[in-house]
């Protein structure tokens, strides 16, 4: 059965998002529009023009996204890899291991 | 007498009585030490407080300098605050374990001379490893084991290093040198690799995430930034470190991009910030020092802020994989914020200790003119926010609801996050704190109204792109190929490999063995007779019996030869 909205925490719920992903890009066009009063002068000559520090954010991170998705095809192995005998529940330890062998350690 | 006594002396002794007291005792020593060993920091003097004779040399065990104070107060601060978050739920052991470690780093910082030096290093190997076993799982034990051969092994070379820099300078002083020759060059590698310098970074990321929950948090505060602080004694300006730490930078961003556990991905960032560190020592100027110097005090505490975070979820949840984890903002809403705070700090953000220290190292680099170096840290700036500030607390405490209610951190691990936190946006809004503190006087403004501009642009458009393109970053349960793979699987082939060689060699020579006795039995048998037969024929001709004159006549056959050939 769906989750109704409104049974839904109201920072996941459908409209609280769309709202988040409005203010972002109004606070994303902000940053650069305030450029037209605050100049950002470049050190290099390269980095001087407007608004390269949006595109030389975006465009960097998306590139080590996309290389490390590439990356991944050649790197990514399962995880019992290295020790195929090994137990894979995902759970290094659990909060209970830990209370007893600290009892344990303790008495 | 008292002014030869290291601070490290005080961890030594909080390591000890750790482990010989209890209950509330014992509670007052975890508190108590640090802060002790912390004023015992600050009253040591600039300067070499005296010596002590070793041998023929003039052994230094404390010499103090700003930087050197600024290390070891940073250390003791650790020490406190992860005190403080692992008392009620780590072992005695590991609690011993990280007090003697911690001593270890603190002895590196104020070691006048390389003997000094070297013992308190080994000291930190040997006790990191302790930490890294009390993860208690037959994959944490594997780990240290591999962590133990790496760190002696870097010991190893650092100790060639050493010997070789005194019998060929015939001093054992702590000062700049440059990798010029074949010691100071193994002095340098041995330093890098306990700054999980390439190719041997992988050792990291595999050993910090076996530790425990609490573990993780002192495993992350002393061993690589103590390799910073030896790179900023000995190597300032050596050039081939700009390309070590530019590798480190981007090898960091990319693995951690690839990781799912939120523990390794913390781990991978450790490598990436202190990159950023290695390249600083390697621009070499004041700035850039101070600024090396400023970002390890400021690393340290907003990355131990980040592990106490993922391990306060590990503690509550008994998970750390991204695959496993979401939505718990729900339940945990202070580990989520102080998670928050670490990854804001972490990626530079205004009004963090991230924006008024790592912009230094970058400023150095303009001042230097350096433009590759400047655009390799700008992009990284940005990637730092990808990785660690939105992929860190974006997969552990939102993305989808993973179904997980668990409570939220303990009073004692809220307060520890909670001190760190206060630091990372105290040293945000004033910065001249630590300024003071840096070896070499500060000239320096972060807060610019363009410069605030342009890092808000570069950060928020690098989440833009986390967010745009998360269908690339879907997280799968796998873990990723690194260079211990080459010691992992391409060592252990190697071996068996060699092993089953040993085995057919040692099989071809039993056989060889075999068909040789068979051969050499059947040409006795055959030319020699058998001497055990009962028919005289079959003795054939050595081993018949032969009648006493025949005998007499070949001695005496035999003897004349031997005289003839004797005259000849």
């Amino acid at each position: 059965m769906d989750i109704q909205p409104e049974d839904q925490h109201w920072l996941v719920r459908p409209s609280t998002i769309r709202k988040l992903w409005i203010g972002g890009i109004a606070i994303l066009a902000l940053t650069v529009l305030a450029q037209i009063f605050i100049p950002i002068k470049g050190y290099f000559g390269a980095d001087d023009w407007f608004a390269f520090g949006s595109v030389y954010g975006f465009g960097t991170c998306a590139l080590m996204v996309v290389f490390a998705k590439a990356l991944g095809f050649v790197l990514k192995r399962s995880e019992g890899f290295y020790d195929p005998g090994e137990e894979l529940d995902g759970s290094a330890k659990t909060p209970e291991s830990d209370q007893k062998s600290d009892q344990e350690a303790n008495s | 007498m008292t002014e030869l006594m290291s601070p490290a002396l005080w961890m030594i002794l909080g390591a000890l009585l750790i482990a010989l007291t209890r209950g509330q005792v014992r509670n007052a020593v975890i508190f108590a030490i640090p802060l002790v060993t912390l004023w015992s920091v600050w009253q040591v003097a600039d300067g070499v407080a005296g010596t002590i004779g070793f041998l023929e040399f003039a052994i230094e065990p404390v010499e103090g300098s700003p930087v050197r104070r600024l290390f070891a107060t940073v250390f003791s601060i650790m020490a406190f605050l992860g005190g403080l978050y692992a008392f009620k739920t780590a072992r005695w052991a590991e609690l011993s374990a990280a007090f003697a470690y911690a001593a270890g780093a603190i002895g590196v910082c104020f070691a006048g001379d390389l003997i000094t030096f070297f013992v308190y290093w080994e000291f930190m190997a040997l006790f990191s490893t302790v930490i890294v076993w009390c993860g208690g799982t037959p994959s944490a034990r594997a780990a240290g084991i591999r962590y133990a051969i790496m760190h002696f092994l870097g010991g190893v070379i650092l100790k060639i290093g050493i010997v070789g820099v005194v019998f060929t300078t015939g001093s054992i002083q702590i000062e700049a040198m440059l990798a010029e020759d074949f010691f100071t060059t193994m002095i340098l590698i041995g330093v890098l690799i306990n700054a999980a310098a390439p190719p041997v970074s992988a050792w990291l990321s595999d050993a910090y995430p076996e530790s425990s929950a609490t573990g993780s948090v002192f495993l992350s505060a002393f061993t690589t930034k103590t390799a910073v602080l030896a790179l900023i004694l000995l190597f300032p300006g050596e050039p081939i470190l700009k390309w070590v730490g530019m590798y480190m930078i981007m090898y960091g961003i990319i693995f951690a991009l690839l990781e799912n556990d939120a523990r390794r991905i913390l781990a991978y960032s450790i490598v990436n910030q202190v990159g950023f560190m290695v390249v600083a020592v390697g621009i070499g100027t004041e700035m850039a020092l101070n600024g090396a110097a400023a970002h390890a005090f400021a690393h340290i505490i907003y990355k131990a802020l980040l592990f106490m975070s993922a391990g306060v979820v590990l503690y509550r949840t008994g998970f750390s994989r991204c695959t496993d984890l979401g939505g718990l903002f729900r339940t945990m809403p202070v580990t989520c914020i102080m998670g928050i705070i670490g990854a804001l700090s972490i990626s530079s953000f205004p009004l963090t200790s991230g924006f008024t220290t790592k912009s230094m190292i970058s400023q150095a680099a303009v001042d230097e003119n350096l433009f590759m170096v400047y655009m390799v840290l700008t992009a990284a700036s940005a990637g730092v926010f990808l990785h660690a500030g939105i992929k860190f607390p974006w997969f552990v405490f939102f993305q989808k609801d993973s179904g997980l209610r668990p409570k939220d951190a303990p009073w004692n691990m809220a307060l520890a996050m909670g001190g760190c936190a206060f630091i990372c946006i105290l040293l945000g809004v004033a910065p001249g704190l630590i300024y003071q503190l840096l070896p070499y006087p500060v000239e320096y403004h972060p807060y610019s109204t363009y410069k605030v501009l342009f890092y808000l642009q570069l950060l928020l458009f690098s989440g833009l792109a986390f967010f745009v393109l998360l269908p690339l970053m879907k997280r799968t349960v796998t873990i990723s190929l690194d260079t211990d793979w080459l010691w992992r699987k391409l060592g252990m082939q190697i071996l068996v490999i060699g092993q089953v060689l040993f085995h057919v060699f040692g099989r071809v020579v039993d056989g060889l063995l075999a068909s040789s006795a068979r051969f050499g039995s059947y040409f006795a048998l055959r030319y020699l007779g058998n001497p055990l037969a009962e028919d005289s024929e079959e003795k054939s001709v050595f081993s018949s019996s032969w009648s006493i004159g025949t005998t007499a006549l070949w001695i005496s056959v035999l003897l004349s030869a031997y005289a003839v050939a004797f005259y000849i």
